[in-house]
């Protein structure tokens, strides 16, 4: 009897084993094929970029042979203008970033360090504010933009519209809200000993913001700004309403351009549209742990 | 300087009165200080984010072309909500599609992005080459992204139709063009990006949960579905209610990917293109704009405010 139990669950001990060791392989073969099909859109376009039109005209889009080289890029660098659009880029995200995550941490500062009646219902309107689709505010502010002058030193147009500092203001007020949600959760962790002990060494609050609490946040910071970065690169809509002059617009929305000016050449555009996505891909190489932390700061209170 | 001397020497008790009524011992110059600190971000977000919000509600209520001060104003009541639903042509389509749209996301993109977190949770060998591929299109923008898709879709220099033979011009298949197949073509390109966003976000809730659930649902002989349906997802229900308000947000405002294809227009309709259409398109009819926005901001706030009380309550309850 007790042999017969023995041997029944000795058998369905290993049947099990050998079991999850299947279901392992099933699932390494699965997440393999799942991550090469993620990969085939870009590896198909990076492929195409490297070819030349008469090749894949005369050879068909899906086929090997040929010649492959960097000429697309060529083409496309200097065609579309491409080093122009990255300055323009340049200029809106660089100022973008760092003002956000400057005027961001100051309201996380004070919200999360100092109680007041309203503490919540601003952090809230922060957060809310940020997660509104941004259509529901642009017909207002379009026409704002069109009404608010600025000196002539700031704008070339005289207005906030089609301006880099009107792009910049609307992406410092707007993504502001995430970066204030997700710095006060974290400044809100740091023990209160901390300021409290500046505190009575006499430091002001500028000094407990500046010296004690801005250093301590700088992980939440190093992420954000990883994230932050990478948002306002692939700024389209705001880039498209605000920004007239086409010139003038950052490269994810020049983009359209590029479309209009190779048309029927889908190398070219494989070729622009990597050049485009290169600095987004370093962030990815490089930054991926600060990008994620970035995102899942975001999603995990609560 | 003094009342902080006497302030470090005091007990616990009057400790914790002193965290409730900080403003008492703080300075003139630093009351002004913490003013500016949250005076100056609130004011910039309120002045560029929520007055236009608010003016788009006033602004629905009214008919103006932009041409003209603000004194050209007319006001006309509900009139362009009632034209919108009744002679405005692109409206229904658009709503239409946004449903789409977020029915996609929910029901199919968002259980495939959890679905691979929790295989990717298993840590099995190479996890990392797999979470990486599968998360590569979440740093790409959407325009790029349909850039990207255009070049697989393209009819004749695609990679479907080269390599299902359907390059010819009898039997061509335009997956962007044809308006009944280019929103599920869109909707696989945007999939491809969401899904990727859904299982980081998902991931990373899957790590916080404490493995000896997991494991006191196996001894009680729960299978690993059974583990994960009753026991992981329950405890997850924070992040699910993140996911939730990330999948409903994207939805709405799904815009560069469609822009890009097509401007939105021949099956690609949706209420972002439209609010747009109305302010940049050929005619600028700012009330239009503004009642469709407002209906998109009424969608909106309906899944941000519950998800904001929740979020907070804790809060409050700790203050």
């Amino acid at each position: 009897m007790t042999t017969f139990a023995q041997r029944r669950a000795e058998k369905r001990r290993q049947s099990e084993a050998s079991g999850v060791e299947g279901r392992r392989l099933g699932l390494r073969i699965f997440l393999t094929i799942t991550a090469l099909v993620w990969l085939l859109p870009l590896l198909w376009a990076v492929y195409t970029s490297l070819r030349p039109y008469a090749d894949t005209a005369r050879l068909g889009y899906v086929s090997i042979g040929g010649t492959y080289n960097l000429s697309n890029y060529a083409t496309a660098w200097s065609q579309a203008d491409l080093p122009h659009y990255y300055i323009n880029t340049l200029i809106i995200t660089v100022p973008g970033v760092i003002i956000t995550l400057l005027l961001a941490s100051m309201a996380a500062f004070a919200l999360s360090r100092f109680s007041f009646r309203f503490n919540i219902a601003l952090l809230m309107l922060f957060t809310a504010g940020n997660l509104l689709p941004q259509q529901v505010i642009i017909t207002p502010l379009y026409r704002m933009f069109l009404a608010i002058p600025l000196p002539h030193w700031l704008s070339d147009t005289g207005l906030m519209f089609d301006s880099y500092f009107g792009i910049i203001t609307i992406h410092v007020a707007f993504q502001m809200g995430f970066c204030v949600f997700v710095l006060s959760n974290y400044m809100k962790t740091l023990p209160k000993d901390l300021t409290e002990a500046a505190f009575v060494d006499g430091a002001s609050v500028w000094r407990q913001y500046r010296s004690v609490v801005m250093p301590l946040s700088r992980p939440p910071l190093a992420a954000l700004a990883t994230l932050e970065f990478t948002w306002i690169y692939n700024d389209f809509f705001w880039a498209i309403v605000l920004v007239q002059t086409g010139t003038k617009r950052p490269i994810t929305s020049a983009l359209n351009n590029l479309k209009g000016l190779f048309f029927t050449d889908n190398n070219l555009i494989a070729a622009g549209a990597i050049l485009a996505a290169i600095p987004t891909l370093i962030v990815f190489i490089l930054l991926q742990r600060h990008f994620v932390k970035g995102l899942t700061l975001g999603s995990t209170k609560g | 300087m003094s009342a902080t001397t006497t302030e470090a020497s005091t007990t616990k008790t009057s400790r914790r009165r002193r965290k409730k009524k900080p403003f008492r011992l703080l300075t003139r110059r630093d009351m002004v200080v913490v003013g500016l600190l949250l005076g100056i971000p609130a004011a910039i977000h309120v002045f560029f984010v929520w007055l236009p919000a608010l003016l788009s509600i006033v602004l629905s209520f009214s008919r103006w072309n932009g041409i003209g001060g603000v004194g050209n104003i007319d006001w006309i009541g509900t009139t362009n909500y009632h034209q919108i639903a009744t002679i405005y042509p692109p409206f229904w389509p658009a709503v239409r599609h946004n449903l789409i749209w977020l029915g996609v996301f929910i029901l199919i993109a968002t259980p495939i992005g959890m679905y691979l977190a929790v295989q990717m949770d298993k840590e099995i060998k190479g996890t990392r080459f797999y979470q990486s591929a599968i998360y590569l299109p979440v740093v790409l923008s959407l325009a790029l992204v349909g850039f990207i898709w255009t070049l697989i879709y393209s009819p004749d220099e695609g990679l479907i139709n080269n390599l299902i033979g359907k390059t010819g011009q009898g039997n061509l298949i335009d997956w962007l063009g044809n308006p009944h197949l280019n929103l599920w073509a869109i909707l696989i390109a945007a999939s491809w990006r969401h899904i990727g966003y859904i299982m980081v976000l998902y991931l990373a809730g899957l790590k916080g949960v404490d493995p000896t659930l997991k494991e006191a649902a196996a001894i009680d002989g729960a299978s690993s579905r059974q583990a994960f349906f009753r026991v992981v997802f329950p405890v997850l229900k924070p992040i699910n209610i993140v996911i939730l308000v990330v999948t409903v947000i994207e939805s709405l405002r799904a815009f560069d990917i469609v822009y890009v294809i097509n401007k939105g227009t021949n099956g690609l309709e949706l209420l972002s293109i439209l609010v747009t259409n109305n302010i940049i398109g050929e005619a600028s009819r700012i009330g239009y704009g503004s009642a469709i926005a407002v209906i998109l901001l009424i969608i909106s706030l309906g899944i941000i405010i519950p998800y904001l009380f929740r979020t907070f309550r804790k809060d409050e309850a700790a203050l």
